[in-house]
């Protein structure tokens, strides 16, 4: 295991790949996805590298399948996801997925224009039959026109009249009849009448009831103003039968053309369907082989070609442990095993691969959210594991909001699984997915922390029987009616034999919910507390930097940086918890009139001075503080002048180590590092001994450690200060509780009929909703953060640089479209 | 027939989980009234009346609104049936669309 304690050794290795197996070799290495791939060709241009033909090519198949999707999604279809990933395709196949989509794009094109244009046919079809044919009209009932003069009628007449029939937009019938009576001065007779059924706008798509009108008139002008003004809004327009024999003929022609028509339309839209069930068949595989093909030539790319030998030079960062794995993927994916990895000594720093596994996998994120560990560091994710949690639940502390907590988070670990979970796509509900362990030990703290501090759902649990007992007090005190009449505030006097029985088995005692300096007493509990454990994070941050010091072989850190900082932490503030635990310990309330205060003493430590009224904890205990304040002053200098001087004598004293020389077959690495102060032209030599002037460094070196020195000097007091925020919060959510309860949940006692019953449905479900909303979400979210802000900056900044970057390594990620 | 389907399936499951917390609060509020716990002296509604002549009619205060909180857990496990049906008739609609 051991690779939550720090991050694994990473080495930088170069593969060389022979031209015709480098396809192959990559595909293997992307299926295990082991390397990260580093650019060899920066400052290439996208469109001069090597192989920018095939990433074409590759890019004009993914936007025939663009097409295809889309054309799935108009037909209604989703396309299932693909069960197993496929390999990249070789050249040969990805010719043949190639070929073939292409021609199944053109095939689709085709059938849906002929769907369409068929379709258009038929409207046109359907409304020329209804127009003037379908049924003899009627007059509306709005026209003051007469009834249209029967055709047969036009014999006896003079004048020949003549129809246009049409068919018009139901919303412009009131203008057309306006323009139409006012441009043709009463020589024409026009009827309108809604079509029986509705069709389809061709336009809009949406389905409307025409209206048909007939027009009879006559007049060749007349004739061609109707036909003007019928154009400008848009109406069809039909010839019109004069006689009743050639419109039953039309009619039955038309049905004949409607019939034949639908029939070639079904043939068409049936065609259709089995072209997309191909396509919905085929269309999940292509699209993940051509994004893994496209993804190879991308790391092609980054590959230098080289002229002598031959073949394509990689450089990668590998995980040493890795290293046969590539070593077999590349004999895997190489015809004649001729493609070899070779690692190469580099003097940068490696990215830093921490494996981590679904539960561990939220706290790294957490710790990786400030600052990616350096090559490694120690991690602190580990131990976040608890202290997350465990300072999430001091703050949180109750058992029903933890239960609550605990429960969801159980939910969403028992069908982790479940597709429907995974999938969500609303970015509020992943995050908490992600989270889901996080919560559920979170959850599972509160529960305990909730039991400590005797609250659920504000109110306190007699688990056990409560300590006090107010029979003994009262009998001692012989309380009458009257004295109780007056004093509406009784003491219980803890110094009465039998009034306070010992302490509570487990937490804080129940009657402190009824009393009224229930405050004052969880006040200096929980300040006190906060102080403690505040003080132990942080002596535990700082042991962790022993780790560091010890692994990169700077032992002198040890007596120089650390032994200080122990001393200036642990004389000053381990004093202060000795101090807390001494006075819990030793004074009882048998003296609790003349107990010394801490805090008084704390700050006379400082001033050397002493309160006379301020009795002493301990004999002896003027000079004790006197030594520690000495003992932390004079850790000071040393953690600001140690390390800087150690290393200016180091450097002061003559090299006796003299440069090694590069093994035989050892390569350089290709890509120059960038680091600071590494010029081009700078050898590894001059890099490992320091070829700089030591003034500059030495400046430097006493720069950075002055700063550290001021920043842990101040940060201990400030930091100490900071957990206080432990108790801040704590009280915040009693009290938030403790009001919700009271001014909600009361209500509902209230009615003492049996209606109370009814009425306490609603208040619950209110209470229930608020809860949920404030106590768990809103509290839930501030100390979340309030944790992880203690474990960001007060944990952290005892021995964590975070200036590393992760290991991304080329592998193909799952399908993520849509 | 008219539609017996009338909350969606995430109403339904809100119900659910209401239902019961609701039951299983206020089923073990009650029990605690029941047994006269002093924690819970606050939120009994006494007057100035109830406190002479022993602790008999506290006693009764508390067991009244125990009973209350009985009736409440019940009507919740009604709500409670009432969700869970519901939510199957939303699973059975989602299964006969397909």
């Amino acid at each position: 295991m051991g690779s939550l304690f720090r991050s694994e050794e990473v080495c930088l290795a170069q593969l060389f790949l022979q031209s015709a197996s480098a396809y192959s070799c990559i595909s293997e290495l992307g299926e295990r996805g082991l390397l990260e791939f580093r650019d060899l060709n920066p400052k290439v241009s996208p469109f001069q590298r090597r192989f920018v033909g095939e990433v074409r090519r590759c890019e004009e198949m993914e936007k025939t399948f663009t097409f295809l999707q889309q054309e799935l999604r108009a037909a209604g279809r989703l396309p299932a996801p693909c069960p197993e990933s496929p390999r990249a395709p070789a050249a040969r196949e990805a010719l043949r997925v190639q070929e073939q989509s292409e021609q199944l794009a053109q095939e689709l094109r085709e059938v849906s224009r002929s769907r369409s244009s068929l379709r258009d046919r038929l409207r046109d079809l359907r409304q020329h039959l209804h127009a003037p044919l379908g049924s003899p009209p009627r007059p509306r009932a709005l026209s003051e026109r007469e009834p249209i003069l029967d055709p047969s009628l036009h014999h006896h007449l003079d004048r020949k009249i003549n129809f246009v029939a049409g068919v018009i937009h139901p919303w412009r019938v009131t203008a057309f009849e306006r323009l139409l009576w006012r441009a043709c001065r009463g020589y024409l007779v026009a009827s309108f009448v809604e079509m029986p059924e509705p069709m389809e706008d061709p336009a809009t798509g949406e389905s409307i009831t025409w209206v048909i009108f007939l027009i009879s008139y006559w007049g060749e002008q007349i004739g061609q103003k109707i036909r003007k003004i019928s154009n400008c809004f848009h109406c069809q327009v039909y010839g019109y039968p004069e006689s009743e024999a050639s419109r039953t003929e039309a009619i039955t022609r038309l049905h004949g053309q409607i019939q034949e028509l639908s029939v070639t339309l079904e043939e068409t839209e049936k065609y259709l369907a089995e072209v997309l069930d191909k396509v919905a068949q085929v269309l999940p595989t292509w699209r993940v082989q051509v994004q893994k093909m496209k993804a190879i030539y991308l790391v092609l790319n980054q590959c230098s070609f080289d002229v002598t030998k031959k073949c394509l030079i990689a450089e990668v960062w590998c995980p040493v442990r890795d290293l046969t794995q590539v070593q077999d993927a590349l004999r895997q994916g190489s015809v004649s095993g001729s493609c070899f990895v070779q690692r190469v000594p580099t003097t940068e720093s490696p990215p830093t691969l921490i494996r981590t596994n679904k539960f561990t996998a939220g706290f790294q994120s957490i710790v990786d959210a400030y600052g990616v560990a350096s090559y490694q560091e120690v991690n602190p994710a580990p131990y976040a594991i608890i202290t997350f949690p465990f300072i999430f639940a001091i703050m949180f502390g109750d058992v029903g909001h933890g239960l609550l907590m605990f429960l969801f988070a159980l939910w969403m670990v028992l069908y982790e699984d479940s597709p429907r979970l995974r999938q969500g796509t609303n970015e509020i509900w992943l995050t908490f997915f992600e989270g889901r362990y996080l919560i559920l030990l979170m959850g599972a703290f509160s529960i305990y922390t909730g039991f400590i501090y005797n609250e659920c759902f504000s109110k306190a649990t007699a688990i056990f029987p409560s300590a006090w007992s107010v029979a003994t007090m009262a009998n001692h005190s012989s309380w009458s009616s009257a004295y109780l009449a007056t004093h509406p505030s009784l003491t219980l006097d803890p110094n009465v034999t039998g009034v306070f029985q010992g302490p509570y088995p487990f937490g804080i005692d129940p009657i402190w919910s009824l009393a009224t300096n229930h405050l004052n007493f969880l006040n200096s509990f929980k300040m006190k507390m906060s102080v403690v454990l505040g003080i132990v994070h942080m002596g535990f941050g700082v042991m962790l930097g022993v780790f560091n010091h010890v692994h990169f072989q700077q032992r002198h850190r040890l007596v120089l940086e650390f032994l200080p900082e122990m001393i200036f932490l642990l004389a000053l503030f381990g004093y202060l918890v000795f101090l807390i635990f001494y006075k819990w310990i030793k004074f009882s309330a048998a003296d609790s009139r003349v107990a010394p205060s801490i805090l008084i003493h704390f700050i006379d430590m400082f001033l050397f001075t002493s309160n006379a009224e301020n009795l002493p904890l301990y004999p002896g205990q003027v000079p004790v503080q006197m030594v520690l304040v000495v003992l932390a002053l004079a850790s000071v200098p040393v953690l600001l002048l140690g390390t800087p001087l150690y290393q200016w004598c180091r450097q002061r004293a003559p090299r006796t180590v003299r440069p090694r020389p590069l093994a035989a077959g050892e390569q350089e690495p290709l890509l120059e590092g960038q680091e600071a102060g590494n010029s081009v032209n700078a050898t590894t030599e001059d890099v490992e001994s320091g070829g700089h002037s030591p003034d500059h460094d030495f400046a430097e070196i006493f720069m950075h450690q002055a700063i550290h020195t001021i920043e842990y000097c101040l940060g201990c007091v400030s930091n100490t200060a900071s957990y206080l925020r432990l108790w801040a919060l704590s009280l915040a959510h009693a009290q938030l509780s403790e009001v919700l309860w009271s001014m909600v949940m009361r209500n509902g006692f209230v009615g003492l009929s049996y209606v109370g019953g009814v009425v306490l449905v609603p208040v619950f479900a209110a209470f229930a909703v608020l809860t949920v909303a404030i106590l768990l979400v809103m509290e839930g979210l501030s100390a979340f953060l309030h944790a992880l802000r203690l474990h960001w900056v007060e944990f952290q900044n005892k021995f964590y640089v975070g200036a590393g970057y992760k290991l991304c390594p080329f592998a193909f990620a799952p399908d993520t479209w849509e | 027939m008219v539609s017996l389907l009338c909350c969606g399936p995430k109403m339904a499951a809100c119900g659910l989980v209401l239902s019961a917390w609701g039951v299983v609060m206020l089923v073990l509020l009650g029990i605690f009234f029941n047994v006269h716990s002093a924690v819970l002296i606050e939120d009994v509604p006494f007057t100035e009346e109830d406190f002479k002549g022993g602790p008999e009619r506290i006693y009764r205060l508390y067991e009244q609104v125990s009973y209350n909180c009985f009736i409440a857990a019940g009507l919740y496990a009604l709500l409670g049936g009432f969700s869970l049906f519901q939510s199957r008739l939303n699973k059975r609609k989602e299964y006969m669309v397909r």
